[in-house]
């Protein structure tokens, strides 16, 4: 209930729609995205049909996230977040393992490949995580979500959002082709989730 | 307001019209075979369910009075405002301005005319904000396309935000003889914009051939224009039971308000064209945004204002509101 006016106050102030539950997937499924702002999790987060909200985690930055114990409440009770380490030096294990199990458990991810926020409308050169993601389980399909607007509501650096609308869509899923090499699969990621002018 | 016998007739006659029009599309979407047929007929029932929501939210709000008014109007702007600056691309050092802009100047404005400030009201936006919006953005240190952006938000503030809150502003109008009854000129001259792009629409669809401006609006037609702006006019004029004029008053006024409304139609439509964009929303099921529903309203609601005050009108006080006196200590 909390959790549906939460989406519902979202969804008024970013001017994304519900997207129809018949549109996505029923299983698993990796949702991946540009990422210009804070709100981009949250109004995919918000578009999502209840059912499927509920089975989704987006996967969220660890050093972010973790700041303070409100930090951490809200994204792990509210939003049910995985957080990751950024810090490539820092980390041990890999951090792909814990989202193969989430994705093995039925569960969706949101996750986005650039890693940070671009400064720019078009989208940051995308990490290799995605690819290593879709290789080891090539089952699952791979939705692009376009956010438009998102960085005009909230850009990088500013605390307060202005009621301007953002869109969101959900593009149809694309595949990693055999014999696709690494960079030529992550380009084309990268270029289904940008402006269609683009 | 008072709820007058006249204000009930206006009311029932709205609702009879929009009766009328939810069983013509019924009928005709009963009837039609081709895609392109049903496609307009489902526009104008999806119109029509529109216009039964706007109408029944219209008619509460005036009859509950000036603030509840004030505060749709309110809303009304925002959500322009707030596709006015969503089509128009603005600069990323903009968005504090922007921030003053909506929560900031917007409300303030609508606070004037909830007070009754007429002096400020009338100056607050072309005066304050438009010096304040360079001044802010000056400080935030962009110099690319200073000009053109200050001017889109200037724009949009003027457009959305000071045109429209002169609609509200008639509830508080003096005019001699026609006290409480002012929510009823509100009444006429929205239902005189809408009933003229109703009319015009559908005068275009049946007749209309040559556009008047075919590189801007293909869809405005010199038979929409003079079909629809002539029975608008005779339409309104016979409303002037309701209003302060006599019937051939209410027929120049309602032709005035056509004029103008046909003009921010098109001048809205301009910028929609540069913008590349079809609507300005999607809010509005079979309208579009909230600034498709406005765009006429917005040149017409001053003028009808200036006007009906300077022939009509017993004299506006600009002084503040007493307790604004006493707050400066004077």
């Amino acid at each position: 209930m909390i959790k549906r006016t939460l989406a519902a106050v979202i969804r008024l102030a970013t001017g994304v729609r519900k997207q129809p539950a018949s549109t996505l997937p029923d299983g698993p499924v990796i949702y991946f995205a540009n990422h210009t702002s804070h709100l981009d999790f949250l109004s995919i987060w918000a578009a999502l049909p209840p059912t499927i909200r509920e089975h989704t985690r987006p996967i969220a930055a660890k050093d972010y996230w973790n700041k303070s114990p409100l930090h951490r409440w809200i994204a792990a009770s509210v939003f049910q977040a995985h957080l990751i380490d950024r810090n490539t030096s820092a980390r041990t294990d890999n951090p792909l393992e814990p989202l193969k199990q989430i994705l093995n458990k039925g569960n969706s991810i949101i996750i986005f490949p650039e890693g940070t926020r671009s400064r720019y409308g078009s989208p940051n050169k995308f990490k290799s995580g995605i690819y290593h993601l879709t290789k080891n389980n090539p089952k699952i399909p791979l939705i692009p979500v376009y956010l438009e607007n998102m960085n005009r509501i909230l850009p990088a650096g500013e605390f307060l959002p202005i009621p301007l609308l953002g869109q969101i869509e959900f593009r149809p899923p694309i595949k990693l082709i055999d014999g696709e090499t690494k960079n030529n699969f992550l380009l084309r990621a990268q270029q289904s989730v940008q402006h269609d002018d683009q | 307001m008072k709820a007058t016998q006249e204000f009930y007739y206006l009311i029932t006659g709205v609702i009879m019209i929009l009766v009328l029009a939810s069983i013509v599309g019924y009928t005709l979407s009963k009837k039609v075979t081709t895609d392109k047929a049903r496609a307009t007929v489902d526009n104008l029932n999806a119109r029509t369910r529109s216009w039964w929501v706007m109408v029944l939210i219209f008619t509460v709000t005036i009859y509950l009075g000036h603030w509840t008014t004030v505060v749709l109007f309110f809303m009304l702007s925002f959500f322009a405002l707030r596709e006015f600056i969503t089509l128009n691309p603005t600069r990323k050092s903009d968005h504090r301005v922007l921030f003053w802009t909506f929560f900031i100047i917007t409300p303030l404005q609508y606070l004037l005319v909830g007070v009754q400030w007429y002096g400020l009201f009338s100056i607050f936006i072309p005066v304050y904000a438009f010096i304040l919006i360079p001044i802010r953005k000056a400080l935030a240190g962009d110099t690319t396309k200073f000009l053109s952006s200050t001017a889109k938000i200037q724009w949009g503030l003027l457009v959305c935000v000071y045109f429209v809150s002169h609609i509200p502003m008639l509830t508080k109008l003096p005019i001699d003889g026609y006290e409480g009854k002012n929510g009823m000129l509100l009444f006429f001259f929205v239902v005189t914009v809408q009933a003229s792009d109703v009319l015009q629409y559908v005068w275009g669809k049946l007749l209309g051939k040559k556009a008047i401006v075919p590189n801007l609006s293909p869809n405005k037609t010199w038979a929409g224009f003079i079909g629809g702006i002539g029975s608008t006019t005779i339409i309104s004029s016979l409303l002037w039971w309701a209003t302060p004029f006599k019937p051939w008053q209410a027929a120049i006024m309602a032709l005035l308000i056509c004029l103008a409304g046909f003009a921010g139609g098109l001048v809205m439509s301009a910028i929609k064209r540069d913008l590349r964009a079809k609507d300005w929303g999607n809010s509005i099921a079979g309208h579009g945004g909230f600034m498709d529903r406005l765009d006429s309203l917005c040149f017409a609601a001053p003028l009808f204002f200036h006007i009906t005050g300077f022939y009509f009108g017993s004299g506006i006080d600009p002084t503040p509101p007493e307790w604004v006196y006493s707050f400066m200590g004077k």
